[in-house]
């Protein structure tokens, strides 16, 4: 065995002209970047006040830079695919070869789900829960710094693959026993389970942080029913992180063994079970996708409320309705394989199982109606992404309910129908969602406002490039077109997918927009500033903060007493008001335990993809020892004290009041 | 009735916006086919029962209280109606009550285990996914073929289906129902052809670097007898699919050419199917009934 | 869900620290224990999914030995026992450190590691044994299923001794601080899981797989 293991040079793809180019252009933008922060000297900053930091709102914000990274990663990967398959009609081949094709849609589906839209919801909740229920940071703030660093971990992980060796070649859901040893004998296999494993154990720990700061943390007076809609969401989904993540960490832990050691859990032989794999990969895949979607309908929820001015239509129908889906999101796993051949009875109480899943989506669609209703509904950008949600998310859920017929799946399982539904269902639900309360609440975490006129370009590119890209995959679904194919050799199909082709391109068009917008809001930052904390006449306390909120959040835990808390205490008099005096603040202290052992488990995993086992011992003990220091570190914590907070608080009232009499 | 009415009118109205698509699953050419897109045409309008109003309220809502018209009523602080929200539970409940009935009666009558016992007589055929490649025996004829599938129209055609290596997804659009093939089991497929013809089948689940080519040519005779005539010319050919030369063909290989076996060692199939079990056999430490046990085990758990 | 509540209220009631209600101290002890409890239920399922497995591939022998041919209940039996009564002798401890009595602490947490390390040695001994005698777990996907749930349990067993030495120098070095107490608590839920996760393994693989 060498010192490298498997890893030699000749893992270097020098012979994919794609890649070396990517490669030459990642090398450019990240000397760059390198060189812009030396010059301006802010590799400080960047250490001190964000690597190292366990403040919820900066980890929400990294977390929402890898996740907008990711996308344009994950994007790459779609229009390269988008081309490929309005290239490689009537029996052309295109430009992209199976060997490279398959990694790239395996890539894309596990860089959309695990890397950029799970990132995007834990920054969104990140940034706003803990500003919600009025705390001050989350249960264990370390732990954040933890998980936001083992996500990083996998992304970092993933990215690599793309340079050294490669990706798997199975689908993003690598079902055995193509992805065992046998037919998967590249690293690319291992390299989708350690960033699945290392990003889940992450996940794990933000469920388990978010769970204790919602039951242990909220401000007094705020019972259960009384938290904001957003935070009910996230604690749903959070819950189902707790319940569901340990299955994938047990299925992905049973696969490498399969792998790594010769195990029979999934292989061919010697009675190993395929099936399992699938039930347990689903029994964890399908809650994962209402852990992604509920969050979305948590900020949809909060965005109609707040721009129709409205208080939220049927607030406890909502909270039970997101109950209600987490419940059952975990009885319908099956309708991911009908077509395995399981007895009527057991297909058909599956498929029922998943219908009732649309009574309250269906719900809670009717009660974002009723806010509407009789509201005073401003049209600003994060209403505009709900309402485009609401009316192509009505169509992803149909599409749903028809695919969880049994009868129906049995001829569109597979095909690129249950692409275009689960796309309609993520990006219509999800990603709008994400973008909504991206838009939403960009103030609030950066100070100014983002640019309307780019941001409403955004959207319809969004919507439009959304309805041409994936309706003309509905069509070719019926037209009988299966998923995953290469090329294809069917005159009737091209036309549809030379449109789907398109509709790609504008939704880069959409990416774009979105990119000059923050270029645009960032120079124009002066002028598109929030001096109130309260952009939108917000509904909820985190309005009630200075944007940026102040590093505490709040100087005086404040006693609620209603749902919409913020509008209640503007009603009452009692926004904007200081008090006598300040209390000490307890504050954690930054630490670079967190970075140091996540970047010493992507070493393991890394070390462990390329058998390069003194690497692998020596990531997993430095691990567990800076670990156990961070435990015996006492200088963890220290105290604000009332002279720097009276400081703050003044600067923050005396701006708030200024701007409203200069509106009045 | 009522469903059957509607579905009629709706029948007549997509077949009218889709008379410029042929193939695929709108276009289906078997009795399952046809089963299974009324069964999707109902369930749509079913659900655009609901789908319909709640966009066009969408718009309308977002339309009427603009904050522009200022001259309606604006209500901040209603946020509550028994009324509507009773309305909002019970007619997505109805919906999805009436969806569930259909669901339950479909999937018993569609189930692909049920033998088409009305259509008359089966032909068994017996398929192999292979890397990548699919392999059809026929016990029956003691014929094979790799990449091409010929059945008399109008008779139902039992379909046995295993895989060598990896999962596959046994799928002719046209006709109906796919159904998985997985190394070491054994699932079934009834379907039946209404006319002759020559349709597209696929594998629909991803299985390597050569699924795209694993695309296979269904073809439905006229009659028995063209069908027979087809068999006759399958017999006189010398190619012998034994154990030794299925292990030739399970081999790799894209693309592979229609070729035809004009004899097939009997029980093949089953072999194929036990082959995981049977390499134990030469263990040291073998019980025989255990295997036999364990085997009939794994073979009859998901026939349940 | 609202009982869910109020026991966490009450909890953080209990838990404050008078300097905690004074300068609004936001992490305390009792977040510390809720948060592990919720970890040890995520851990739960990362068991129940190994069970499921193990419940699915059982009588996957391949042709190889089954539970009867290897299980040897008493040999098991000792090895339950050892973990059973190092469930006991770790409440002694936690007794001990709730009295502030640094040294029995000590003694009672060492007899647990004795315990706990005995029913390791046991375990790896049984492992080795199988694996010499040709059983191990690449035989057959019964052998799988077995050495790892078995084996994964056996891994926080590890995880749970390696944990306990440095709570047995914390306590050397400390002495008993209310932050001590706290991981004691939380090594001390750890350790009463697993307990209750091998008397699911035991009844489950040894017991029901040796009739």
């Amino acid at each position: 065995m060498s010192l490298f293991g498997k890893l030699s040079i000749n893992a270097i793809p020098f012979h994919e002209p794609i890649l070396v180019g990517t490669f030459a252009v990642v090398v450019l933008a990240g000397l760059l970047i390198a060189g812009l922060v030396t010059k301006y000297q802010k590799w400080g900053v960047i250490w001190h006040d964000w690597v190292t930091s366990v403040d919820h709102k900066r980890l929400g914000v990294m977390y929402i830079i890898l996740a907008l990274i990711m996308l344009i990663r994950g994007f790459s990967d779609a229009i390269m695919m988008r081309t490929q398959l309005a290239m490689a009609t009537n029996g052309a081949a295109g430009y992209l070869p199976p060997e490279h094709y398959d990694q790239i849609f395996t890539a894309h589906g596990v860089i959309m789900i695990i890397f950029m839209a799970m990132p995007f919801m834990i920054g969104l909740m990140n940034i706003i829960l803990p500003l919600q229920i009025g705390a001050r940071d989350v249960a264990f703030p370390f732990l954040n710094n933890l998980s936001f660093w083992l996500t990083a971990g996998g992304a970092i992980l993933i990215n690599i693959s793309l340079f050294v060796g490669e990706f798997a070649k199975t689908g993003w859901v690598a079902y055995p026993p193509l992805s065992e040893l046998t037919y998967s004998p590249g690293v690319g296999a291992d390299y989708y389970i350690w960033a699945l494993q290392i990003s889940g154990l992450g996940t794990l720990l933000t469920g388990v942080n978010f769970l204790v700061t919602v039951f242990k943390m909220r401000a007094p007076g705020m019972s259960l029913m009384k938290m904001p809609i957003f935070t009910w969401t996230c604690t749903w989904a959070n819950i189902l992180i707790a319940a569901s993540f340990p299955i994938l960490t047990a299925v992905l832990a049973m696969l490498t063994l399969d792998r790594y050691l010769g195990f029979h859990f999934f292989t061919n032989d010697a009675g190993g079970n395929a099936m399992m794999y699938i039930n347990l990969f689903w029994a964890w895949g399908h809650p994962e996708v209402y852990i992604l979607i509920l969050p979305a309908f948590g900020i949809f929820s909060e965005v109609v409320s707040t721009f129709t001015g409205k208080r939220l239509f049927g607030y406890k129908s909502m909270v039970y309705a997101s109950g209600a889906i987490s419940v059952l999101g975990f009885i319908v796993w099956l309708h991911h394989f009908f077509t395995m051949g399981s007895s009527a009875n057991v297909n058909a109480f599956f498929g029922v199982m998943t219908m009732v899943i649309a009574v309250p989506t269906g719900v809670k669609l009717f009660n974002w109606l009723f806010t509407i209703y009789r509201g005073r509904l401003r049209i600003s950008v994060p209403i505009l992404w709900a309402l485009g949600f609401m009316v192509t998310f009505t169509i992803g859920g149909m599409t749903g309910v028809l695919l969880a017929i049994p009868g129906a799946d049995y001829v569109l399982h597979n095909s690129l129908f249950l692409i275009a539904h689960f796309h309609n269902t993520i990006i219509g639900g999800a990603v709008f969602g994400y973008l909504a309360g991206f838009a939403f609440w960009f103030p609030k975490a950066m100070g100014f406002k983002l640019h309307e006129g780019w941001g409403k370009s955004a959207f319809w590119c969004w919507l439009i490039g959304f309805i041409f890209a994936f309706v003309p995959l509905y069509v070719l679904g019926f037209l009988g077109m299966t998923r995953r194919l290469n090329h294809t050799n069917n005159p009737d199909w091209n036309i549809w997918l030379y449109i789907a082709c398109g509709g790609a391109f504008i939704i880069m068009f959409g990416i774009i927009s979105q990119i000059i917008q923050l270029y645009v809001s960032f120079k124009n930052r002066e002028a598109l500033a929030d001096t109130t904390g309260d952009p939108w006449n917000g509904h909820t306390l985190e309005w009630s903060t200075a944007s940026p909120p102040q590093y505490y959040n709040f100087a005086k835990i404040p006693q609620v007493r209603d749902i919409d808390t913020w509008t209640d205490f503007k009603e009452q008099g009692k926004a904007y008001q200081p008090q006598l005096a300040y209390n000490p603040i307890h504050m954690p202290k930054n630490t670079s335990a967190g970075v140091l052992i996540s970047m010493s488990l992507t070493a393991f995993c890394f070390a462990m993809i390329w058998h390069i086992w003194w690497l692998a011992a020596f990531g997993f003990i430095s691990a567990i020892t800076v670990f156990i220091k961070r435990c015996y570190t006492s200088d963890v914590d220290y105290y604000v004290q009332p002279e720097e907070i009276v400081e703050i608080e003044h600067a923050h009232i005396h701006s708030a009041t200024n701007n409203q009499e200069a509106k009045a | 009735m009522l469903i059957r009415n509607l579905c009629n009118i709706a029948l007549a109205g997509i077949a009218l916006l889709l008379s410029g698509c042929s193939g695929g699953v709108l276009d289906p050419k078997g009795q399952i086919g046809i089963d299974e897109k009324n069964l999707i045409i109902i369930a749509t309008i079913l659900m655009l029962l609901v789908v319909v109003p709640v966009i066009v309220m969408t718009l309308y809502f977002a339309w009427k209280y603009r904050d522009s018209r200022t001259h309606e009523v604006y209500a901040p602080k209603w946020a509550h109606s028994t009324k509507i929200e009773a309305t909002v539970w019970t007619i997505p409940i109805i919906i999805v009550a009436i969806l569930g009935v259909i669901t339950w009666q479909s999937t018993q009558d569609l189930d692909p285990y049920k033998p088409l016992e009305d259509k008359g007589e089966h032909l068994v055929v017996e398929v192999v996914s292979l890397n990548w490649k699919w392999l059809f025996i026929y016990p029956e004829q003691g014929i094979a073929s790799v990449n091409e599938l010929v059945f008399p129209a109008n008779k139902p055609v039992q379909f046995k289906i295993t895989s060598e290596s990896t999962m596959n997804s046994f799928f002719i659009p046209q006709l109906g129902s796919q159904i998985y093939s997985m190394a070491g089991m054994e699932t079934k497929l009834h379907l039946i052809a209404n006319e002759p013809g020559t349709f597209d089948g696929y594998s629909a689940n991803y299985s390597g670097a050569g699924f795209t080519g694993m695309q296979f040519d269904a073809i439905a005779t006229p009659d028995e007898s063209s069908f027979n005539t087809w068999v006759n010319q399958v017999k006189a050919q010398d190619e012998v699919l034994d154990p030794a030369s299925y292990q030739t063909l399970a081999l790799p290989s894209e693309y592979h050419p229609v070729t035809y076996y004009g004899q097939v060692t009997p029980g093949l199939f089953h072999s194929i199917v036990m082959k995981y079990m049977q390499a134990h056999d030469d263990m040291a430490h073998s019980k025989h009934a255990m295997v036999s046990h364990s085997a009939a085990q794994q073979h009859s758990a998901h026939e349940e | 869900m609202s009982s869910l509540t109020a026991n966490a209220n009450s909890a953080e009631f209990d838990s404050n620290e008078l300097n905690a209600l004074v300068h609004e101290h936001h992490d305390t002890g009792g977040n510390t224990v809720f948060g592990f409890w919720l970890y040890l239920m995520t851990d739960c399922l990362l068991f129940a999914s190994f069970f499921a497995t193990y419940a699915v591939l059982y009588m996957n022998t391949a042709g190889g030995v089954s539970g009867k041919d290897i299980f040897e209940l008493g040999f098991v039996g000792v090895e339950t026992a050892a973990l059973l009564l190092s469930s006991i002798t770790f409440g002694f401890a936690m007794i001990s450190a709730h009295a502030q009595k640094k040294a029995y602490t000590l003694a009672w947490l060492m007899v647990t590691f004795a315990l706990g390390a005995i029913f390791i040695g046991m375990e790896v001994y049984e492992f080795h044994h199988l694996i010499e005698h040709g059983n191990g777990p690449q035989q057959s996907a019964f052998l799988t299923s077995f050495f790892s749930l078995v084996g994964l349990h056996g891994l926080h067993v590890t995880a749970g001794l390696v944990w306990m030495t440095v709570m047995m120098i914390e306590v050397m070095r400390r002495g008993l601080t209310s932050q001590t107490t706290t991981r004691l608590s939380c090594l001390s839920l750890f350790w009463h899981f697993l307990d209750v996760v091998w008397i699911c393994v035991f009844t489950v693989v040894y017991l029901m797989g040796a009739m």
